[in-house]
């Protein structure tokens, strides 16, 4: 057979040779007689699915399944219809699922990017409900600790926060990924995740002062970070006059400005904010100005296009999405 | 960067440091490509057509054991394969197309929806690769191949109270699954208020903080999840409900020196995004009139005045009655409405400036996602792989038609990155179906 020889097979027996198999014909794929995208099953491959096919088209609910499903799990942790045939074998075998849960484990150490593993992990954690509430935690921590973005950990660690709760230290484990590395975007959704709905906090209304003071931190210490100028925008969602009346905010802006560095940002907040309604004074006025490159470009009173085209210059990757925006800006007064 | 002055630098963070690796990997191909002459640089960014084909067929024909892994996804290879040679203009042997169609037909499952396999369960994923596949490969019998009757009480049956949709029989629930079935739903001509019902709710759920939209509610903004989540609420009338500006802004951000498109913020370009952060912005430009009405929207709730608590509640309210326009959709979506969205969406096009970088997009395709060998991968470093053939090539040929007066128009040559024998096939951006295709597709349907 084509293909590289595992050491596993050497040991293994195949399923037509094993005793407690004897009574099942095996099922061979419906392939046609001229299959496309054919894949070239191992030998060991072809014959877990063929008995699989066989069990589960018969729904037989044993044990013996139950060990096949395994086997065919691990040769494609992807089929989902094994998982799910699975799924009804726990059920129905009244499987201790604690002992399911170190097997989902085993599995996903080699297979972290898979939604079959994570929705199964999902599945037997709200079974075991409450109880499950720290492993969970515990085992998304460590996936996070190997990758701290990983997009099914950070929604199955949401999932578990909402259902099985475990809030109380999740702002803390957020400063300190954020500590770790303060461009993880993740951390910083996983963030605004616990400010808005765990129960402990009060919600954005009560967090945004400390949050704003945080972010701004943050923002000093990594102008160029993109992860905490969306944060702060979204600290102010919905709530626009807010926004464009805190002070904290434009001082910064001014502040950074000031450095002529690091400022792409700023600019295209301060955008944003005029187009909300804020009026930047002197200060802000002298400072862009000095920001101008060359004497060709046009003098502009309307200090929104004069940004837009700063921006054109500094940011030439979205110079088109800046000259869009400086032809929708409403009129200068 | 700037150079470490006296004062120590802190050491860079993982993300730091990863963004750098690409980015060196990625200039030094653009510094080769700036020095060397032009005939050179012709050649550098010639589409490789004939290595591509060469890839994709041999994969429609024959796939090693490792690919033993997506023996679930078999549909999906389909597409990616069929799909990207159709791009590409070329046609496969009858044969193997008869073959694609009964293989699909071995896929579809007797009570509704297609599997990943014969013999396994119908999943909405595979259900949109199935369809779009038979789509792409066009005429009477893959198109009357799909039991579309059955295929509507599938979507049914994954239809939850909450607006979204399970990917299978108690399978995950998330924006993949809602597009994927409105999609098939509106090509298919069986999209209806059943289906419909609630579903903007819940996408609308997904639009985060950034702007972006997530896989679930709470979960990062993504630019897979993005697309789809843009995508349906076109389809069935509720695009409005979105924060489209916010939306746009943080898609065009994306984009970043590399050239090309990164999925989540602060993380590493990768081909594939081509199409799904690219796609989105083709989209947005479609919804600009909208867009303007909500960026007038918001420069209005805000309000100066002396006496600001006055103000702030009377502007209050206003913005309340326009979001909450905004929250009910400014129409009711019904299902006379919806059936032809996907047609007048390309019927009703006007010639507008791509809002990304086409060029620099086109430039990152050519010269850093091809393999030479054939085929398109992420990223310089990274394999090739029929995903990111497929994904690569449709966000090229959006770049190629982004000026373009109406969707399928062929495009000045000062667009197209290249020799103009590189231009590709024009797609239809809410389905990723060639677009001639499209229209093919939908006359059949539309009268059943």
């Amino acid at each position: 057979m084509a293909g590289k020889i595992e050491d596993e097979s050497n040991d293994r027996v195949p399923l037509r040779l094993r005793p407690e198999w004897s009574d099942v014909t095996p099922i061979p794929q419906n392939n046609g007689p001229n299959p496309v995208v054919p894949i070239n099953y191992s030998e060991e491959f072809s014959e877990v699915m063929d008995y699989f096919r066989a069990v589960y088209f018969a729904n037989e609910l044993s044990s013996r399944a139950l060990s096949l499903t395994a086997e065919a799990i691990s040769l494609n942790a992807g089929n989902y219809t094994v998982w799910h045939f699975r799924r009804s074998l726990l059920e129905s075998l009244k499987v201790d699922l604690h002992v399911e849960r170190e097997f989902v484990e085993r599995v996903a150490s080699g297979n972290s990017k898979n939604y079959q593993i994570w929705h199964h992990r999902r599945w037997v954690a709200e079974k075991l409900g409450l109880e499950a509430r720290n492993s969970e935690l515990e085992f998304t921590k460590k996936i996070l600790s190997i990758d701290a973005k990983h997009y099914h950990a950070w929604s199955h660690r949401q999932w578990v926060l909402q259902t099985l709760g475990g809030w109380e230290d999740e702002l803390n484990y957020c400063s300190e990924l954020l500590a770790e590395d303060i461009f993880n975007n993740s951390a910083w959704n996983q963030r605004y995740f616990v400010i808005t709905r765990s129960p402990f906090l009060g919600g954005i209304k009560a967090m945004r002062e400390s949050e704003v003071l945080y972010t701004i931190e943050a923002i000093i210490s990594y102008p160029e970070n993109e992860s905490s100028w969306r944060y702060l925008r979204g600290l102010y969602k919905d709530e626009a006059t807010l926004y464009v009346n805190d002070t904290q905010v434009s001082s910064v802006c001014l502040k950074i400005l000031r450095t002529k560095s690091n400022y792409l940002f700023v600019l295209s907040t301060l955008l944003d904010l005029i187009c909300l309604g804020y009026q930047p004074n002197e200060d802000f006025r002298d400072a862009i100005e000095a920001l101008r490159t060359s004497d060709n470009e046009e003098q502009d009173s309307d200090i929104a296009r004069t940004i837009c085209s700063i921006l054109e210059q500094v940011d030439p990757i979205r110079v088109n999405y800046w000259v869009w925006r400086k032809s929708r800006l409403p009129q200068a007064a | 960067m700037e150079p470490s002055s006296v004062v120590e630098t802190p050491s860079p963070t993982v993300s730091q440091r990863d963004q750098w690796i690409v980015e060196s990997q990625v200039f030094q191909i653009y510094q080769l490509f700036s020095t060397i002459p032009p005939n050179a640089q012709s050649l550098m960014l010639e589409l490789q057509r004939d290595k591509h084909i060469e890839y994709l067929s041999k994969g429609l024909r024959h796939l090693g054991s490792a690919f033993s892994v997506l023996d679930a996804n078999r549909p999906w290879l389909c597409y990616w394969i069929i799909h990207a040679i159709a791009l590409l203009g070329e046609t496969i042997d009858d044969d193997l197309e008869d073959n694609t169609v009964d293989f699909l037909n071995r896929c579809q499952d007797p009570n509704g929806g297609f599997a990943g396999g014969p013999g396994q369960m119908p999943h909405l994923a595979t259900t949109y690769a199935s369809v779009n596949t038979l789509i792409t490969l066009g005429g009477d019998k893959a198109l009357a191949s799909i039991n579309r009757d059955k295929l509507y009480g599938f979507m049914r049956r994954m239809k939850q109270p909450n607006g979204g949709f399970r990917m299978h029989d108690e399978g995950e629930i998330d924006v993949r699954a809602c597009y994927t079935a409105i999609s098939v739903a509106s090509v298919l001509n069986i999209l209806d208020d059943e289906l419909i019902k609630n579903v903007g709710d819940f996408i609308l759920s997904c639009q985060t903080y950034e702007g972006g939209i997530a896989g679930e509610p709470g979960s990062e903004a993504h630019g897979g999840y993005t697309f789809c989540g843009l995508a349906a609420m076109i389809l069935i009338g509720e695009a409005n409900r979105l924060d489209l500006p916010r939306l746009l802004d943080w898609v065009v951000f994306r984009q970043g020196k590399e050239c090309g498109f990164q999925g989540r913020t602060n993380k590493l370009v990768d081909g594939c995004y081509s199409f799904w952060q690219g796609g989105a912005v083709a989209l947005l430009q479609r919804l600009q009139s909208v867009i303007e009405e909500q960026m007038v929207e918001a420069s209005q709730s805000f309000t100066k005045s002396d006496a600001p608590d006055e103000k702030e509640s009377s502007a209050g309210t206003s913005s309340h009655a326009t979001s909450r326009i905004r929250r009910e959709g400014i129409s009711e979506s019904c299902s006379s409405d919806v059936k032809n969205i996907g047609l007048n969406f390309i019927n009703e096009w006007r010639e507008s400036e791509p809002l990304f970088h086409s060029i620099a997009l086109q430039q990152y395709i050519l010269l850093c996602a091809q393999e030479q060998e054939g085929g398109l991968r992420d990223k310089p470093g990274k394999r090739r792989d029929h995903y990111h053939s497929c994904y690569c090539l449709s966000g090229l040929s959006l770049c190629q038609y982004s000026w373009s007066k109406r969707p399928d128009s062929p495009p000045l040559p000062k667009v197209v990155m290249g020799p103009y024998s590189n231009l590709l096939e024009p797609i239809h951006p809410l389905f990723n179906v060639v677009l001639e295709r499209y229209r093919e597709a939908h006359e059949f349907f539309s009268g059943l």
